[in-house]
């Protein structure tokens, strides 16, 4: 067991999954991952580069990835944003990497020290065009650990880039961890014959999958563009039928696997709860508070916590116990992201309730409990 | 092209996309020269570009790993590929508007740390791609598509600001004079530092047309007579003849 930051704790997960390159700028409240970083990466024979902004930190990543490495950057709030169209370039291009974004209050320069959760939609939909992506959601110090790994495990194996979103509180808190070394940790597979860029249009069977991820230096002369191309790379911009395969290709080998990438925690869910909180991040460790205070003063309260924001788990309430009285409170640290998902796959006989908080401090149970007594 | 350099091509990517009188062509030809000469390994070389037409010398021509990146950051995507893996040789090659005006940032800061790197920027002085526009080395006076009345502003001289950035290898070449650019180019492949050619190449389609220049071929040949070949490098920094652009090495 360590006592360690959720930003060291990211750290340490990112190399034990592997993560042997680091691009990044610095900006509060990640800082703490870059300079640990710089301290750890070559202890492993990792290479750490400080870039001139998070255009070029994203570039830099992303370059290293075709060169072999597992990469990974961090960076809060205003450096998410200057990273978006290179995000975007490593969707295309299916460049696995993992991004770090421990969110601050905003907009803009905002309360830089301060924790928000307003960033939930900007993980989603940030860079132009039509995509899907990953976004995990830590609630504990551990968890900036456990996810890390996650997250370089979904980028390989989904060939895309992943998005740790954490905060502030989570980022800056201090817990206990257990770096523990059983993970199982997905490799990147470098020979292949494959096309670089997804199955032949031919080949029914693997449909929408993402081919192995292929390195620069072993003379398979790889076409890569962020613009429309076939599976071998080659530039279609005019092509109606390939832009239309590419686009569903790319949304697609996400799509079809939500039930494997997309993971939720129920707590005290029986058939008897009356009213559900669906919580993520800092807040849902307030709100499992809440249930366990609700349930002391007879409030049949229940918690599931979202572990895995985008793909959004889409079948959430067909495992759910149904009760068509009960009621939905979703608090988060911003003016309501994730509600508007909960709302379009609640049954609709559910009232869904946002709770709402951008004062730049974490929801504490008490603020959820009284949204839940005057109800 | 030389029947010799045809390996280093991708034989159905022809015919180029390039206009007639574009300088391009020549740049793609001098760089594979360069290559075949030093005897270099192809498979051991990594060719990074960014947006504009500059972008398509090397994507999807060359028989090479290449990196066609977002617009400004083929520099920033070349230092994660030699830091990570430095046997590679990386060569960037795009426009003036890509290397100078959105990407100014990563060429400055690529120069200062030195990174061995090589970076061609084929300078027509105007984005060509889309439509002509004023780029940050248009000269003052010229015609584009966004100053009809001509540029109010002064150009970037690419030489003198990688020189103040820190760069260790610097040289100016025409498409015109072939037998520097591919002398340039040789010296850049092999230097152990960061090296900077900045490869004056026309745009008749964008930049001569609106410029009083009457075909392809008087643009490539007026090369001949405004470019005036440096005695020494510290001409770089007094050199003064209007309408004259200086071609040669300035590293020293």
């Amino acid at each position: 067991m360590y006592f360690l930051q959720g930003n060291e704790a990211c750290v340490k997960g990112a190399v034990a999954a592997g993560c042997r390159f680091y691009a990044g700028y610095p900006i509060t409240p990640s800082s703490e991952i870059m300079e640990k970083m710089a301290v750890e990466l070559p202890r492993v024979k990792g290479v750490f580069v400080q870039m001139e902004d998070e255009i070029a930190s994203m570039g830099a990543m992303i370059g290293a990835v075709w060169t072999g490495a597992k990469a990974m950057t961090a960076t809060s709030g205003p450096g998410f944003s200057l990273m978006m169209e290179n995000i975007g370039y490593a969707l295309m291009t299916e460049t696995p990497c993992v991004i770090v974004n421990i969110q601050r209050a905003g907009p803009a320069t905002g309360q830089a020290t301060k924790p928000a959760s307003a960033d939930v939609m900007q993980a989603r939909w940030g860079s132009h065009g039509d995509y899907e992506i990953i976004v995990l959601s830590p609630w504990s110090v551990q968890e900036m650990y456990d996810l890390t790994i996650r997250a370089f495990n979904l980028a390989e194996t989904y060939r895309v880039p992943v998005i740790l979103l954490s905060d502030e509180a989570i980022g800056h808190l201090r817990e206990k961890v257990d770096l523990h070394k059983d993970i199982p940790i997905t490799p990147r597979s470098l020979k292949s014959d494959l096309p670089p860029f997804g199955y032949s249009p031919e080949d029914s069977v693997h449909k929408d999958q993402p081919t192995p991820m292929p390195t620069f230096g072993q003379g398979r002369k790889l076409l890569v563009t962020g613009s429309t191309h076939d599976e071998w790379g080659y530039r279609k911009t005019q092509s109606p039928e390939v832009q239309a395969r590419l686009t569903a290709r790319l949304c697609n080998k996400i799509r079809n696997n939500i039930d494997k990438i997309a993971e939720t925690e129920e707590y005290e869910i029986a058939p008897d709860t009356e009213i559900l909180i669906i919580a993520y991040g800092f807040t849902a460790r307030s709100a499992l508070r809440t249930v366990r205070l609700a349930r002391e003063k007879g409030i049949k309260a229940g918690l599931v916590r979202l572990k895995t924001l985008w793909p959004f788990p889409e079948k959430l309430f067909q495992t759910l116990p149904r009760r068509t009285s009960g009621r939905i409170i979703v608090p988060e640290m911003n003016q309501g992201q994730i509600v508007r998902e909960v709302q379009r796959l609640a049954p609709k006989d559910i009232e869904v309730v946002p709770f709402n908080k951008t004062d730049g401090t974490v929801i504490t149970p008490q603020e959820i409990l009284k949204c839940l007594e005057n109800y | 092209m030389s029947r010799k350099l045809l390996k280093y091509i991708r034989p159905e990517v022809f015919p180029t996309p390039f206009c007639p009188g574009c300088g391009h062509g020549i740049l793609l030809g001098a760089l594979l020269r360069a290559i075949d000469e030093l005897e270099l390994d192809m498979d051991r070389m990594v060719f990074v570009s960014g947006i504009g037409c500059a972008a398509w010398i090397i994507s999807p021509h060359f028989a090479a790993d290449t990196l066609h990146t977002t617009h400004g950051r083929p520099i920033a995507f070349a230092t994660g590929i030699k830091v990570f893996n430095p046997k590679l040789k990386v060569v960037v090659i795009s426009g003036d508007g890509d290397i100078a005006s959105i990407g100014g940032n990563h060429l400055i800061h690529a120069a200062r740390r030195n990174i061995e790197l090589v970076v061609l920027c084929a300078n027509n002085s105007i984005y060509g791609m889309t439509g002509g526009q004023l780029a940050s080395t248009t000269p003052k006076g010229a015609r584009t598509s966004t100053t009809p009345d001509g540029s109010p502003e002064p150009p970037f001289d690419l030489c003198k600001l990688v020189k103040g950035a820190g760069a260790s290898y610097i040289a100016r070449a025409s498409v015109f004079h072939t037998r520097e650019l591919i002398k340039y180019i040789k010296k850049a492949l092999t230097h152990p530092g960061f090296a900077f050619i900045d490869v004056v190449s026309p745009c008749f389609t964008q930049f001569g047309r609106r410029n009083q220049v009457k075909s392809p071929a008087e643009m490539i040949i007026n090369l001949k007579k405004i470019c005036s070949k440096t005695k020494s490098s510290e001409e770089l920094f007094t050199f003064k003849e209007a309408g004259k652009i200086l071609i040669g090495e300035f590293s020293c």
